[in-house]
Formats: C-alpha cells, sequence, structure tokens
C-alpha cells in the first residue's frame, strides 16, 4: 500500500473516531482530533485550525440531534455563549505567557479528580 | 444564578482558547455544580461551541492555517459517525451516560498526565543539550 492511500485511510479512520467521540460524550473530539492529525503529518498549528474548522460541522450535526430528543435551555446557552466568548479572548493572550507544559499537568490532574468525581 | 453561568462559560472559553478542550470542562461544571441533567449538559456544550467555532475558523481561514485536504477525508466520516452516536448517547440513560463520561474524562485525563510527564523531561534533555 502506497503511502498516500494509507494517509486518507488515517483520515477516514481518525474521522470516524472523532465523530463517534464528540457525538456520544457531546465535547471532547477536538482533544482527541489535534494528536490525530499531527500524527498524519500536520505542523502543531494547521492541527489546531483544522481540528476546530472538523469539530464546527460535527458540533452542529451532533447539536440538532440532541436538540430533537430534548429540549434547550436558550437563557442557559446565552449566558455560556456570553461567558465562553470571553474567556476564548482571555485564553488566546494567557496562552503566550503561560508555560503550556505546567498546565497540560496541572488540567490533567484536574481531569482525573473530576472523572472519578463523576462516577460517584 | 446567571453570571455563575457567565463565570463557567469564561473558565472554558479561556481552557478553551488555550487548546485544551474547554467542553471536556464545562460539560462536568454543569453536572456537578447546577446540577443539570448530563444529555442537556452534552447539548450546551455543543451548541456554545457553534459561535466561538465560527469565529475562530474565520481567524484561521484568514491566517491560511487551514488545511482542507485532510478535511474534506476527515470530514465525512465524522458527520454520519457523529449522528449516529448523537442517537445513541441520547437512548443512554442520563445516570449512566454521566458514570461513563467520568471514566472517560479520567482516561484521557491519565493518559494527558504521561504525555505532559514525557514532555517535562524531552523538554529538560533538550535543554541540557543545548547548555542553555
Amino acid at each position: 500500500m502506497d503511502n498516500k492511500l494509507l494517509k486518507i485511510l488515517g483520515l477516514f479512520g481518525a474521522g470516524i473516531l472523532i465523530g463517534s467521540v464528540n457525538g456520544f460524550f457531546g465535547g471532547g473530539g477536538g482533544m482527541i482530533c489535534v494528536p490525530l492529525l499531527l500524527t498524519l503529518g500536520l505542523s502543531s498549528k494547521k492541527a489546531h485550525a483544522t481540528a476546530i474548522l472538523t469539530m464546527l460541522p460535527i458540533s452542529i450535526a451532533s447539536s440538532v440531534v440532541y436538540y430533537s430528543y430534548g429540549a434547550v435551555d436558550w437563557s442557559i446557552f446565552l449566558f455560556l455563549c456570553i461567558g465562553s466568548v470571553l474567556g476564548g479572548i482571555i485564553g488566546a493572550f494567557v496562552l503566550k505567557k503561560l508555560s503550556n507544559e505546567a498546565l497540560s499537568f496541572i488540567f490533567s490532574i484536574l481531569m482525573i479528580g473530576v472523572g472519578i468525581r463523576m462516577c460517584f | 444564578m446567571w453570571i455563575f453561568y457567565v463565570l463557567a462559560g469564561v473558565l472554558s472559553g479561556i481552557i478553551g482558547g488555550m487548546g485544551m478542550g474547554g467542553g471536556t470542562l464545562l460539560i462536568p461544571i454543569l453536572t456537578i455544580f447546577f446540577a443539570l441533567d448530563q444529555h442537556l449538559s452534552q447539548a450546551l456544550n455543543l451548541l456554545v461551541f457553534i459561535p466561538t467555532g465560527i469565529i475562530s475558523v474565520i481567524i484561521h481561514a484568514k491566517n491560511k492555517m487551514l488545511d482542507f485536504k485532510s478535511f474534506f477525508y476527515i470530514i465525512i466520516p465524522a458527520i454520519v459517525s457523529s449522528i449516529l452516536l448523537s442517537m445513541i448517547s441520547n437512548g443512554v440513560r442520563s445516570e449512566t451516560l454521566k458514570i461513563i463520561f467520568g471514566i472517560f474524562l479520567a482516561v484521557l485525563g491519565v493518559i494527558l498526565f504521561i504525555i505532559s510527564i514525557i514532555n517535562h523531561y524531552k523538554n529538560k534533555k533538550l535543554t541540557k543539550k543545548l547548555g542553555v
């Protein structure tokens, strides 16, 4: 099998995995999309940007399904959106100042703790 | 109450803006602190991503950072599987889904923990080599 076909198959498989995770859990697809794109040879910046491009139509598709199963509280949505846009701007600036290494270390411990908490 | 929702949004936005998965944080915040239903939290997280995602994509497109070739191959299987798994997820009981989500989060956390430890030692070696 040549390299090009292997890459296409890899991208196809990555798509199935990302879509499945994001659909089932309603999030988290981006966290696996970036490392997968990096493995498939994209540069770090391009992998992050393309991950967001990929997550957008998937999130829209999943939103429609979730919405069809149950009502969404639009006032909560509005407040979360206002905060999230604000936080996104702050995060983009903070990123340049803080060490990424220390942050992912702290974040990983937080994820383990919160994950265990959700099981009980 | 609304101010706390804005704060939750800010927190997940900061994490998301740093490229570390804001959604993986927003969903547990909504279920643990606001006692929202797991399905509703997941739906809200999907919806909240859309406006921020659109803004980010426009900025990245302007900077020519999007790899449309990779996107083309990923997107079709991704949309099909996301619709399918969204339907399956909505068939699972909320309490069960919450537990599965918790396990998923903890596993991702362990992977991220290992990666950050490996990167730490790699960088240490590199700084030693460079004599900085």
